[in-house]
């Protein structure tokens, strides 16, 4: 295919159109009116872009390349459509892990097609200026150096997000801990980054590497990202895929600057300190810093100090009391927390809302910012189930009214409501900021069984004089105080 | 050509464009949103298409296969998470008619 002179300047046009709709997109994704529009916009961007490279100059092995394009579209387009939303988080570590692996094997390839060219060349030690022009391939030493990062940085995210995925989708144990752990990544990464500087300052020099180098260093870091991931707990797995998230943009940034493309560099660039920040933010919700995460023992090792006995017992309500509890209350809060998405409650949960509603009830649903597995996991399942979000209050706004609310409904939450990290210095997750549900009058529990929430910690509000447990799955139970609040009308 | 401190100022602006796009979401709106910012880092897909575009031996061929497969999933994924979580932000009107 002959292309025109100036198709390349048209190409790099619209990756230059494409980076800003990707910009304005992600602005318009700031505010829920937009927001819609907003991922419509970025997704033309990114057609147009993906449309214009099929026309730069040089361009081979074209019916491979779209082959390849088809399969990968219609493959997660499918998996994408028919996941349930409450699986939509293990989603976005999925396909992130994917762009990671592709920033990373660009990186490859721009790598391998250098040191192949470099062999080519006699090997004057180091190489001649003048020599440089005959190697078909030059990657400046800042390129080779950014080739390098972005295969190192896609790589960890590429294994860390499939790890992930397979932790939160409950394919794997939730912790994996050995002594000595941290020693040993160290010692991956260490192992790692030798054979990229080894490689990497042989082909600054403009010597041909050794094969097993790179070879060496693409697999270490492979499985640095798996070790690196391994012993992290699923209650953080939010914040690690925000970090890989952040990790693949910066890898595609790097390989962007290595294949000399704008849209990369930008867009990768953009995703690197939002992704950034919003790591950041989720850290702090959760008051952890991001060490903390990695390398902290959340649930390991036990602490210093035994924590505090909690005294009282658990005192179970059923579900007719419960409605009727709810039914003549006047303000009523309810807490949802992963459970209610595991049970696929947020339906009935609804439903039984909009009954307290009719019947004059002032309802609002508190979230906690971590609630679920990523912040803004349940507003996205409320946001489903039809609940309009200005029935839904922020941690600030809500806690100061829990001492005037009649019933908080607490369905599936357990860390984001435990007292203990107010009160109980030892407590691994003391100093979090909870949800405030004890100083309400009343505390309903929607729980499965007796078991500990995600961080394994035992829950004080469980044994407050003011708490009752309805002990069964999340929709059931709904179920049962809709069918509870409706036969009060009859 | 991108060089030396042009691409320094590049890395530059656009890190604080993406610092600042982010500085003024709404907590509701974070998971939609790292989704969103998940799809827009997609673009990996052009620079696949061009790696392989450029590929000629069977070992770079075969990479820049892979490279463009991932790609093609991370965008169409990105997409369709991204959309399917938003579309179902809707507005408070009708929903406050609803309440009476």
């Amino acid at each position: 295919m002959v292309l025109p002179a100036w198709m390349p300047t048209v190409v790099e046009a619209i990756y230059f159109i494409a980076a800003v709709l990707f910009i304005w997109g992600l602005k318009r994704m700031s505010s829920p009116r937009t927001a819609r529009n907003g991922i419509i916009w970025a997704g033309i961007g990114m057609a147009a872009a993906i449309v214009a490279t099929f026309f730069l100059p040089g361009m081979h092995n074209l019916p491979l390349m779209i082959g390849a394009i088809v399969v990968g579209v219609v493959l997660s387009w499918i998996v994408g459509r028919r996941v349930p939303m409450t699986a939509m988080p293990q989603m976005v570590a999925l396909f992130n892990g994917m762009g990671g692996g592709a920033a990373a094997a660009i990186g490859a390839v721009e790598l391998i097609k250098f040191n192949a060219a470099l062999m080519l060349v006699p090997d004057t030690s180091p190489i001649q200026p003048e020599a440089w022009v005959n190697v078909a391939v030059h990657l400046s030493p800042v390129e080779l150096v950014l080739a390098f990062l972005g295969v190192l940085i896609g790589a960890v995210s590429f294994t860390g997000s499939l790890i992930a995925f397979a932790k939160l989708q409950g394919w794997m144990d939730r912790r994996f801990v050995f002594p000595l752990q941290r020693w040993v990544n160290l010692a991956i990464f260490a192992a790692a980054v030798v054979c990229g500087a080894l490689a990497l300052a042989a082909g600054i020099e403009g010597h041909a590497f050794a094969w097993g180098l790179l070879v060496g260093f693409v697999v270490l870091s492979l499985v640095f990202g798996i070790a690196m991931t391994l012993p992290i707990g699923g209650a953080d797995m939010p914040v690690v895929i925000s970090m890989y998230n952040a990790f693949t943009g910066l890898a595609v940034a790097f390989e962007g600057f290595v294949l000399q493309n704008e849209a990369m560099i930008i867009a990768g660039m953009v995703v690197g300190a939002a992704g950034t920040l919003l790591t950041q933010l989720m850290a702090k919700a959760m008051n952890r810093s991001l060490g903390n995460v990695l390398f902290g023992n959340f649930g390991g090792g036990g602490g210093a100090g035994e924590s505090q006995e909690i005294a009282g017992a658990l005192k179970p309500i059923d579900a007719n009391d419960a409605a009727v509890m709810m039914a003549y209350a006047e303000r009523v809060a309810i807490v949802p927390g992963y459970g209610m998405a595991v049970a696929q409650a947020q339906h009935k949960i609804w439903e039984f809302a909009k009954l307290l509603i009719a019947r004059g009830v002032k309802v609002k649903f508190a979230i906690h910012p971590v609630a679920g597995r990523m912040p803004g996991h349940m507003n996205v399942l409320l946001a489903e189930a039809g609940v309009p979000y200005d029935l839904i209050a922020d941690m600030d706004d809500i806690n100061p009214e829990f001492p005037n609310t009649d019933v908080a409904l607490v369905i599936g939450a357990n860390d984001v409501v435990n007292p203990v990290a107010r009160t109980d210095k030892s407590s691994p997750i003391y100093g979090m900021p909870i949800l405030d549900v004890a100083n309400a009058k009343n505390v309903i529990v929607i729980k499965r069984g007796r078991g500990k929430g995600f961080a394994g910690i035992e829950n004080a509000l469980f044994y407050a004089d003011n708490t009752r447990m309805l002990y069964g799955d999340g929709q059931a139970a709904a179920g049962e105080l809709v069918a509870g609040l409706k036969t009060l009308d009859v | 050509m991108i060089t030396g401190f042009l691409a320094l100022y590049i890395f530059m602006l656009a890190a604080f464009t993406g610092y600042e796009i982010i500085s003024r979401v709404p907590v509701i709106l974070h998971t939609p949103l790292m989704s969103g910012s998940n799809f827009v880092h997609g673009i990996v897909l052009v620079g696949a298409m061009v790696a392989l575009g450029h590929a000629e031996t069977p070992v770079e061929i075969t990479i820049g296969v892979i490279a463009v497969l991932l790609a093609a999933g991370n965008v169409a994924g990105g997409y369709v998470v991204t959309e399917r979580m938003l579309e179902m932000f809707k507005t408070s009107k009708p929903a406050a008619g609803e309440k009476k």
